[in-house]
């Protein structure tokens, strides 16, 4: 029994990551109908660029600094080259464009800053803590609570600043935030920066716990199913998603794998998320979308 | 399609009878570029035959299956190389199990086995839309890679992992050569893309399109909406897994699972994507892009470096430059190269229609 508590609270927490990674998904597909296929290689490029910069000598501070202005410059090269050129480009086009902004920045990043893999060490120790007869990584727990101030910090925003009700109102109906005066160009530019700040945490806790490197993009592969689990436009959606996904892939790998020669963490979810589509579409916190002719 | 379009509007035009002579001239065009498909292994040397043609034609053939599903039918389809990984095992393993059959009866039960599977991934378009429908296909992507790797089965238990493609042979004649490769792809592909051709023309191609502009007005005016989504998915999945029997047989050599990744399915969507969706023309067009874009980036830095560059490097500077264009394509030229190319052709005829000699016109 505590060896599947274990490998269940792994799974969580292993989960929360691919949580952090759909919430800047979220974030960006609730203002701009965005499907962001860059999402994973965003998580890259702030990891890399945040390590790089450490590894010249630069303070952990500065360095976080520094990459968090590199995120919102993104953000804004972003909305000028990419959303700006594709306003009313079908859903397909904008998509296609993320996934050709996934290559700028993988080959960015990498052309920059190189291919080798670095260790990134966030001082905190790995030990596990133990409790009765489950023990859990300090680490795994600190990445939580993290990703749970994170989203704490983003609800805050959306609730009570003037950015936050802006975008909650694009979410609801575009046309008319814009006609009451809310600018959409901006409030992209800050929601791709948000996606971008999401993006860096979730890269330095997933890049400690592996090492900063080209796999770091492809967590965007997991992500899409914890969205559809979840829903595309929610965040607590994105959360129970990753949690889900996060835990029966663990699960299924270590009770279901060793019966079929393993590996399958990699289709897994996906399967579990199609399971979800077949009884629920809409995921579980999604809106039914009405049509008319 | 415009193009031919306007042919029938000539055709209805008053001076129709000086059209026969037109029509000859067309014919021979057309002759005379299939003469020159046959005969290009006599003109150009094995490498550009073995690393640019073939390979060329089998990614179009793949990117005419992915054109068909997400061009025409308008679903989203992420998956390509699962089916062309599909088509190539169940070629090869019809090849290894029943050694007698013919080559070109594996290349079809390839496309068939593809198309099977291709349906019931397509299963879930039934219920789901968008970009929901992402996840469908990337199941298939990861499932299919698994199942090849870890079932030894469909590579016939080979201890070496190695798997061999069968000798290119169709009624006693050889293909080995590179020439013989470029020869059966060409066999293959024209025959495939005349059909997708004329499909997409016919009721099917139109039910396709109906349901991709939308879905519930197709419904409305009685088109099959659920057939022809299933109907896409299948012949789609035909024509990627007689793409990957090819690439496997005629370009590769051998067949192994992970030549089919998610890079790969990418490759196929960005050769629709730059090619035109919805274009059989372009996707030749973006299929003869993504193969020669490496080639000739390669060149240019080496032409300015002046020597040969890290390939990591390069490789990057690749994805950066890739990535780019796409963006830069979508925003300037939704309709991909084949509309680019087609603006080009008007052009060119309006100039010529200017300077031409005004006494025939």
């Amino acid at each position: 029994m505590s060896f599947f508590l274990e490998v269940l609270i792994g799974g969580l927490l292993a989960g929360v990551m691919y949580s952090m990674v759909a919430i800047g998904f979220v974030l960006i597909y609730k203002a701009s109908g965005v499907f962001n296929f860059a999402q994973g290689a965003m998580v890259l490029f702030a990891a890399l660029t945040f390590v790089s910069i450490t590894e010249r000598g630069v303070p952990f501070a500065l360095a976080l600094v520094i990459t968090l202005a590199a995120m919102f410059a993104l953000a804004i090269a972003v909305e000028r080259a990419v959303l700006r050129p594709l306003v009313n480009a079908p859903p397909l086009s904008l998509f296609l464009a993320t996934l050709g902004l996934a290559y700028v920045l993988e080959g960015l990043a990498q052309t920059v800053w190189g291919t080798q893999v670095h260790g990134l060490d966030l001082g905190i120790s790995d030990a596990p803590i133990g409790a009765g007869a489950v023990s859990v990584s300090r680490f795994d727990l600190f990445a939580a609570a993290t990703a749970a101030s994170l989203v704490g910090g983003l609800g805050a925003l959306f609730r009570w600043t003037r950015a936050g009700v802006a975008l909650r109102a694009v979410a609801d109906d575009p046309l008319a935030a814009i006609a009451v005066g809310i600018d959409l160009r901006r409030l992209w530019a800050i929601v791709w920066g948000a996606a971008g700040v999401v993006a860096l945490v979730a890269g330095l806790l997933w890049g400690a716990r592996v090492g900063v490197q080209f796999s770091l993009s492809l967590v965007v592969l997991k992500a899409l199913p914890v969205l559809i689990i979840g829903g595309f436009s929610s965040i607590a959606g994105a959360i129970a998603g990753g949690l889900v996904v996060g835990a029966s892939e663990k699960l299924a790998e270590v009770y279901v794998g060793p019966l079929v020669n393993g590996g399958i963490e990699t289709w897994f979810p996906y399967v579990l998320a199609l399971g979800f589509l077949l009884v629920k579409p809409a995921g579980l916190f999604g809106e039914r979308s009405i049509e008319r002719v | 399609m415009s193009s031919d379009a306007s042919v029938w509007q000539r055709a209805r035009e008053p001076g129709a009878a000086k059209l026969s002579a037109r029509v000859v001239v067309r014919a021979a065009l057309v002759l005379a570029a299939a003469a020159l498909l046959v005969a290009l292994p006599l003109l150009v040397d094995d490498y550009v035959l073995s690393a640019i043609l073939v390979p060329l034609l089998a990614l179009s053939l793949a990117g005419i299956g992915q054109n068909l599903v997400t061009g025409y039918a308008g679903q989203l389809f992420v998956g390509a190389a699962a089916f062309m990984s599909v088509g190539a095992f169940a070629a090869y393993d019809v090849h290894l199990y029943l050694p007698s059959t013919p080559l070109l009866a594996t290349f079809a039960a390839g496309g068939l086995v593809a198309a099977a599977t291709g349906a019931l991934f397509g299963l879930p378009s039934l219920r789901i839309r968008g970009f929901y429908l992402v996840v469908s296909t990337l199941a298939a992507q990861f499932f299919v890679e698994w199942l090849f790797t870890k079932v030894g089965w469909f590579s016939g238990n080979s201890s070496s992992g190695v798997i061999t493609a069968p000798p290119l042979r169709i009624a006693g004649v050889s293909f080995s050569s590179p020439g013989g490769h470029y020869w059966l792809s060409l066999l293959i592909v024209a025959p495939l893309t005349l059909a997708a051709h004329n499909l997409v023309r016919g009721r099917i191609g139109r039910g396709w399109m109906a349901v991709r502009d939308m879905e519930t007005a197709a419904a409305v005016v009685g088109v099959p909406v659920r057939a022809s989504k299933l109907l896409a998915f299948a012949i789609g999945s035909f024509y990627c897994g007689v793409a990957g029997a090819l690439w496997a047989f005629a370009y590769l050599g051998t067949v192994e699972p992970h030549g089919f990744d998610l890079d790969r399915s990418f490759q196929i969507l960005f050769i629709v994507i730059l090619g035109g969706l919805g274009s059989v023309a372009g996707t030749f067009l973006g299929a003869a892009f993504i193969v020669l874009f490496p080639i000739a980036l390669d060149q240019a830095v080496a032409a300015v470096a002046g020597r040969s560059v890290d390939p990591g490097l390069l490789q990057n500077l690749e994805k950066v430059l890739f990535g780019a264009l796409v963006i830069l394509l979508l925003a300037k030229q939704p309709a991909g190269l084949a509309r680019l190319v087609e603006i080009a052709w008007i052009r060119a005829r309006r100039f010529a229609a200017r300077y031409a000699p005004r006494s025939r016109s």
